[in-house]
């Protein structure tokens, strides 16, 4: 029995231990915020955060995370209002959206490590996001707007 | 009153036009593809309206009825239907915005909610050709306007006074003589038993007076549920008892199912069973491809349970495609004469006579779609009834093909459509609905088909491949006197009709016989070209390969002749006026050409505007240069100014992106601009890396690591976006997709510029470092 926490509740599994975490958020937790982009930790759009650390859910099995507590974009602030959600939405940053949960959580990480990133800086730490629609402007636009203070 | 539950009588607006022109659904007439009759209202009268559009001719037209789309709660709470999917453009936000501007409702009291697929209820919901705006400006317009009316009405009648003395303002009725005023929640049930005025007779407000449209000021209604996960799309969809599936398709279109061992995935844990999935042949418009699935408890079970089947597949017919040697056929076919479709003066002669031809050659690959979100359907099937959970670009389509695949009526099947995580014409196909409404039908249980990248990059209905050959002819005075344009390309007629080699109309369209140049001798021709994949709609579809050559080909004049490529731009646009139409029945977008002519004025405006705003001709460091290109696509003018920056190990990056559009009267000019910006980030994504090639019939890529799409660290540093201002009662145009064509030849003038190599072939790959 493999037992962890997300988003501060205690959750156990008794299935495949190689089963990618993310299939445990959105199957059997049915938390569905945390998105299948690729599988393969190629586009980041399954970015949650373990401990501290942003980590690609698609490629990270459940067993990697025994014992661990797993963050996701339901449980990153109660009422949504993340530094990093608030100028999200400020900026207006999302077209379509899909990708936006784990673009959220990567900047989250980014300013748990590095409260003041310069725009190279974010420009290198958000690369291993994509968004297909083209939202990078504003992505690097609400990074920054998060880290001085929405 | 509630208008949503009591749809009424729509028949006083209809009547029975025949289908002329193409939706990307129904595209071919006589070819064995449904259309025949559609339902359409007579669109507005002139004096509600300054333009037509071709929205009447869409299958199952307009339906403009305030009971369908709007209802108010006695609480006061105004819901308005959104009838076309939502991909990123925001027009869930801005077609219901646009019925709240004209009803005087207060946006923070207003409920968005999404339709079902229903065509005859809500008139045509294909959400492709950047045609929401256009189409349905003037339609949610006047069904703003009726239930405004009716609320009026309804108070007039309680207060005892004439109608026009009252005024809607800000969600109440006001009557000023009196002072007295009601709320819309206390006239809903009222203003449910008025009659619904004639279109004709409708007052829409006047432009000076709006508080929503064309200021840019109101979010997305999804986005605060977009930032904390709680927005759905259609893989977030669960319903009790649902499995989760996972199909392995044939690798090559057309290719069949030999046999199959299941064994191995069924003793993956949480796997549960594995079945033969239907199959069509090659082509059936958007039929599923076939193969086996895999049913579990989650998606991960399915998928390792699939990597474990033993597969035996017939490859088929198609089993030799090969992107090299393909390619070479295409180039072959691009230097013989081919189908003549527009013929101005006499092109051979004056191309033999001229002092100097410039030819070039542009080669386009294949791209796929790659949207975020793969593919993905949920299917609940029962006896002769089935529902239906799916990002769909086309939920009337859907609803009809599941029907059909399925056997049942239309009005058994319940399409309900989800927020598309990215559409880019790709879920304008609904086959991975019909996956999982033929799998819930076998299983007798809700079933969700996942799509994995590798599914999407390999099985999708791919971006056409093309040579774009143009030759032109200069006289001595370096002016350009002829002009040929052969384009060669596999059609996406031929994902409709087995052997189609010619392309349709509507790509045509897209660039070629509409090329706006003023130049005496123009000939444009088709040669034929065999398609061996699914063809289909991508992003602005034809008009990316037409303008990436025509674009390129007017730096390439300009270079020859020792011109600025803007002046040289200008000079070819020629004189401000309205072209004639060189060709008979011009697709024209759909759109009837007095509404939406090729106007050269606006043309030559983006040109300008862009040229000024963003400062061309300034002075750029050394590797850097600058490049311009200018297109008008979905009846919108767009110019872009592109600088790029190519360091000694030809590395580039690309500091500053100018656009300038003008998409007529616009709704959001916010959302528009990041169209604008996406469009740009996707014509960099095409013009760098985009390439989906074939070997032994197989397509050769598989994720994003070999399918590779721009990312932040290599995005432009800044992109401005300018929209040019409307004149009154200009039509509104497209912006979802004409931002992406003029962006790689402008990059590829731009990497002229900077290093004197003229790219040719897309895509961009190494070629600067060679």
């Amino acid at each position: 029995m493999i037992k962890l926490k997300i988003n501060g509740q205690e959750q156990s599994w008794d299935g495949d231990p190689d089963l990618p975490l993310i299939w445990f958020l959105r199957d059997e937790a049915g938390l569905t915020g945390t998105k299948f982009g690729c599988g393969q930790a190629l586009c980041g759009s399954c970015t949650v955060i373990v401990d501290k650390e942003a980590v690609r859910s698609c490629v990270t099995s459940i067993n990697d995370v025994a014992g661990r507590e797993v963050t996701t974009i339901e449980g990153l602030h109660p009422t949504g209002d993340h530094p990093v959600q608030k100028a999200w939405r400020q900026v207006n940053v999302p077209q379509c959206g899909f990708c936006q949960a784990g673009q959220i959580m990567q900047a989250a990480a980014l300013l748990m490590e590095n409260p003041k990133p310069s725009h190279e800086q974010i420009r290198e730490e958000m690369s291993g996001n994509i968004c297909r629609c083209g939202c990078y402007q504003r992505i690097e636009a609400a990074v920054h707007l998060a880290s001085t203070g929405v | 009153m509630n208008f949503i539950d009591n749809p009424g009588k729509l028949r006083g607006f209809e009547k029975n036009v025949k289908v002329e022109k193409v939706s990307r659904r129904n595209i071919l007439k006589g070819l064995g593809i449904t259309g025949g009759f559609v339902l359409a209202a007579p669109v507005m009268s002139r004096q509600a309206l300054a333009y037509e559009t071709g929205a009447g001719k869409m299958p199952h037209g307009v339906v403009v009825d305030p009971r369908v789309f709007v209802a108010v709660a006695p609480d006061g709470i105004v819901t308005i239907l959104a009838h076309r999917s939502e991909m990123g453009t925001g027009v869930r936000t801005s077609l219901p915005l646009i019925v709240a501007e004209e009803m005087e409702a207060d946006w923070s009291r207003v409920k968005v909610q999404q339709a079902p697929g229903d065509e005859v209820k809500f008139g045509n919901q294909d959400t492709d050709g950047s045609r929401s705006t256009r189409h349905y400006l003037i339609p949610m317009r006047q069904i703003g306007a009726s239930a405004r009316t009716m609320l009026e009405q309804a108070a007039a009648k309680r207060w005892g006074v004439p109608a026009t003395e009252v005024k809607a303002v800000n969600h109440e009725i006001v009557h000023s003589a009196s002072g007295r005023k009601l709320g819309y929640g206390e006239l809903a049930a009222d203003a449910a038993k008025e009659s619904v005025p004639s279109v004709e007779g409708l007052k829409l407000k006047d432009a000076k007076d709006f508080r929503y449209l064309g200021k840019g000021q109101i979010s997305t209604v999804d986005l605060h549920d977009i930032t904390t996960g709680k927005a759905r799309y259609g893989a977030d969809v669960r319903l009790p008892g649902m499995k989760y599936a996972v199909i392995a398709r044939p690798p090559v279109t057309g290719g069949k199912l030999v046999s199959f061992d299941p064994d191995a995935a069924l003793k993956v844990p949480g796997v549960e069973k594995v079945i033969q999935a239907r199959g069509w042949p090659w082509p059936s418009k958007f039929q599923p491809l076939g193969g086996v699935a895999v049913i579990a408890r989650n998606t991960g079970a399915a998928i390792k349970g699939r990597d474990a089947l033993k597969l035996v597949w017939d490859d088929g017919a198609n089993g030799k495609y090969d992107s090299v040697a393909y390619r070479k056929e295409l180039e072959e076919a691009s230097r013989k004469p081919g189908l003549v479709l527009r013929k101005e003066g006499d092109a051979d002669a004056a191309l033999k006579g001229a002092d100097k031809v410039i030819v070039g050659e542009y080669y386009l690959p294949h791209l796929a779609h790659a949207s975020m979100e793969p593919p993905v359907a949920v299917a609940d099937v029962k006896g002769d009834k089935a529902e239906i959970w799916a990002p769909v670009q086309s939920p009337g389509g859907t609803r009809e093909d599941v029907a059909k695949t399925l056997g049942i009526p239309e009005g058994n099947v319940t399409v309900n459509v989800t927020l598309l995580g990215g559409g880019f014409g790709r879920k304008s196909k609904c086959d991975f609905a019909l996956e999982a409404a033929l799998l819930s039908k076998e299983l007798g249980s809700p079933v969700k088909v996942q799509w994995t990248r590798e599914d999407d990059v390999r099985h999708d209905f791919l971006h056409t491949v093309s040579v774009e050959r143009i030759e032109a002819g200069l006289d001595k005075s370096g002016k350009v006197i002829a002009w040929r344009h052969r384009s060669v390309a596999p059609t996406i007629a031929s994902t409709f009709a087995a052997g189609a080699k010619n392309q349709a109309p509507f790509e045509l369209g897209m660039g070629l016989v509409d090329m706006p140049f003023e130049i005496a001798n123009i000939s444009c021709e088709n040669p034929e070209a065999a398609a061996f994949t699914r063809i289909g709609w991508f992003r602005s579809v034809s008009n990316i390969p037409r303008a990436f050559a025509v674009q390129s080909m007017v730096g390439e004049i300009a270079h020859a002749t020792g011109r600025d490529q803007k002046d040289m731009l200008l000079e070819l646009i020629g004189t401000p006026r309205i072209v004639k139409p060189a060709v008979k029945d011009l697709w024209n977008y759909g759109e009837p050409y007095d509404s939406y002519p090729i106007d050269t004025a606006r043309l030559r405006k983006v040109v300008e505007l862009v040229a000024e705003k963003g400062e061309w001709g300034r002075q750029v460091p050394k590797g850097h240069g600058l490049g311009i290109a200018v297109h008008r696509s979905f009846v919108s003018y767009i110019a872009t100014v592109v600088e790029v920056a190519v360091d000694d190990k030809g590395k580039l990056t690309v500091p500053r992106v100018d656009t300038a559009i003008d998409c007529g009267t616009y709704v959001n000019p916010e959302r528009i601009m990041s169209q604008i910006e996406g469009a740009a980030i996707m014509g960099l994504s095409l013009a760098k890396y985009g390439e989906i090639s074939f070997k032994d019939g197989k397509v050769e890529q598989k994720n994003f690591d070999d399918f590779q799409v721009v990312r932040i660290d290599e995005s432009p540093a800044v992109t401005n976006v300018y929209i040019v201002p409307p004149g009154p009662d200009t039509p509104p145009s497209g912006a979802g997709e004409p931002g992406v064509p003029p962006f790689a030849p402008a990059l590829m003038n731009a990497i002229f510029a900077a290093t004197g190599k003229r790219i040719r072939s897309l895509p961009l790959g190494k070629q600067l470092e060679a």
